[in-house]
């Protein structure tokens, strides 16, 4: 059988579907449409780029290889990469503390009245919308220029999220292991500590960790609004184009993430075990 | 009828309840461990990072004082009761809320274009030289694990202040990011409808086209969307090094303490976030009901 006789036979699944297919070009022509826009209304033009890349390949070839200038410094740099992790960590571990409680009020199966928990929740949002540097600026005010405003930075913003993530893990568990505890003689509490509560740990404690390699990122910008930490040292570097110092200082950063998030995978996958992430 | 319980000896028993209680010591002991390095950890960090109660507790007044103050006109009054006068700068605002919305646009696009084409590259399944998969999978490393800002104040010097500096840098933190993604989803893929293809004669790239695109394109689409919320939270701070964005504004009313008009950009920027976070969802989650209605 030939194509022009199964063309005879199956009209429907030969004929063009224009309706499909104005579909498929509208998805594709809107988005390039908005591009070539964005592209003009942000005065993107090709010589800036490229002039940009010619420099930027400069300042590459500059960062090699790179260096630390003297000890002292090295030494600096160092206790500043101990800041930024000193900052992720506290500031990580503040922030689940706080949210503890605000995930239980949040979370359905605690909290049936559905107005407060609306109430928590927005709140919860609004944290979260405002960015960790911005956290940064309005903790200065409070607490003075330095690491500890880049703690209390991570938690606020953090806090957010926490809350959110807890309050899901919460109401994702299974109430039969509550009601086991309780059927067996033990009071609310004993459903709370040996029913939920083991439920609900791991999952918790592998957010937390989650947590803390990705602020372990966050920590290292905070300090270019002056919140401590490795970040400063990279503003006033590349503001004096130190590059030597500048790829150092990434290099440093790099590293520092890359162990964290090696320690930690272990440390998650010992709390998880093999059960399958929710 | 009575009918007699049997009973262990005692010393039979004892050992188990010793054994018992020698495993139950052993948890508490590894528990209290942990706990005890925990406490270490803190106590460390915390005198590393400054952390002075003293001046938290003392000054914490401030902070309530400083919210307090963002809410308040020059006049003494709440911000809500002139709205007029609170939203004075709405007009300059609300274009350069468009700006961030079009750089993240941008970086997003820019981005999702990179990782996708990357992650053919960097995916087990698809035919390549490991030498190349390894160089790919450590270059999306290396775009997503160096902070955006960072790559923003290095273009900054290179492509000078304003929008495009912030788009690149997000760019190349978005290629990092979905780079990564994108190679899982190709690599969970179900290989049969591309060998179906290559049986009807189809060449790589019509077996790419016809076999891994259709299952791969709606996730692909959903991270996409799902980067683009991260990446208007990233474009709003672009501008405090100078890279385009209502950053510049939210950062020069904070240090300048030009009060009121800090919480109208942080407002503005809030709702924006939200707006955004609820269309995408919406369309991600149109997308994925298709998905499981076909």
């Amino acid at each position: 059988m030939d194509l022009a006789a199964l063309t005879a036979r199956h009209p429907s699944a030969f004929r063009p579907d224009w309706g499909r297919r104005a579909v498929v070009a509208a998805c594709v022509v809107a988005p390039v449409a908005l591009f070539a826009y964005a592209l003009a209304s942000l005065d993107v033009s090709w010589s800036r780029v490229f002039a940009g890349l010619g420099r930027l390949g400069d300042f590459v070839g500059l960062m090699l290889p790179p260096s630390y200038g003297t000890t002292a410094k090295l030494l600096t740099y160092l206790h500043a990469l101990a800041e930024t992790l000193a900052i992720a960590f506290l500031g990580t571990l503040l922030a689940a503390m706080l949210a503890l409680p605000l995930g239980f009020l949040a979370a359905r199966n605690v909290i049936p009245t559905w107005i407060f928990r609306f109430g928590v929740r927005r709140f919860l949002d609004t944290v979260r919308s405002v960015d960790t540097l911005i956290w940064a600026l309005i903790w200065i005010n409070v607490v003075g220029l330095g690491p500890f405003a880049g703690v209390l930075a991570i938690m606020s913003s953090d806090f957010g999220a926490f809350g959110k993530l807890f309050s899901e893990a919460i109401e994702a568990a299974d109430n039969k292991a509550v009601e086991g505890v309780e059927s067996a003689g033990g009071s609310r509490l004993h459903g709370v500590r040996f029913g939920l509560l083991p439920q609900v740990l791991p999952v918790m404690a592998s957010q937390v960790l989650y947590f803390f390699e990705s602020n372990t990122r966050s920590a290292t910008i905070i300090g270019i609004v002056g919140a401590g930490g490795i970040g400063q040292y990279l503003y006033e570097e590349i503001k004096v184009l130190e590059w030597g110092h500048v790829s150092f200082l990434v290099l440093l950063v790099l590293a520092a993430v890359v162990l964290i998030d090696a320690v930690s995978a272990r440390l998650r996958f010992a709390v998880i075990g093999n059960r399958p992430q929710r | 009828m009575a009918t007699a319980i049997p009973h262990r000896p005692d010393a039979q028993n004892q050992a188990l309840v010793d054994g018992y209680e020698a495993a139950i010591a052993a948890r508490r002991r590894r528990t209290l461990l942990g706990i005890a390095i925990l406490a270490a950890l803190i106590l460390a960090a915390a005198r590393i990072s400054e952390v002075d109660l003293g001046t938290f507790f003392g000054n914490l007044g401030r902070f309530t004082s400083y919210i307090g103050r963002i809410f308040t006109l020059e006049d003494g009054h709440l911000v809500f009761t002139n709205p007029a006068e609170w939203l004075w700068g709405l007009r300059k605002w609300l274009r350069l809320l468009g700006e961030t919305l079009l750089i993240a646009y941008l970086g997003t696009v820019i981005g999702g274009l990179g990782a996708f084409g990357l992650s053919f590259l960097a995916a087990r399944n698809m035919v390549v030289a490991p030498w190349l998969r390894f160089s790919a999978r450590r270059f999306l490393e290396f775009c997503r694990t160096v902070p955006e800002l960072v790559f923003a104040l290095i273009f900054v010097v290179a492509f000078g202040l304003g929008p495009l500096p912030g788009v690149l840098a997000l760019g190349i933190h978005t290629m990092g990011a979905l780079g990564k993604l994108f190679a899982e989803v190709v690599e969970n893929i179900d290989m049969k409808p591309v060998e179906g293809v290559a049986a009807t004669g189809a060449n790589w790239a019509q077996g790419v086209r016809f076999g891994t695109l259709p299952q791969v394109l709606s996730n692909f689409v959903s991270y996409t969307l799902l980067r683009f919320e991260v990446n208007v939270r990233g474009a709003a701070i672009m501008g405090f090094v100078g890279a385009g964005g209502i950053g510049q504004d939210l950062v020069e009313a904070i240090r300048k303490f030009y009060y009121s008009d800090v919480s109208a950009i942080l407002m503005l920027i809030v709702v924006t976030v939200m707006l955004i976070d609820l269309v995408t969802e919406r369309a991600r989650h149109a997308l994925i009901g298709r998905e499981l209605g076909r």
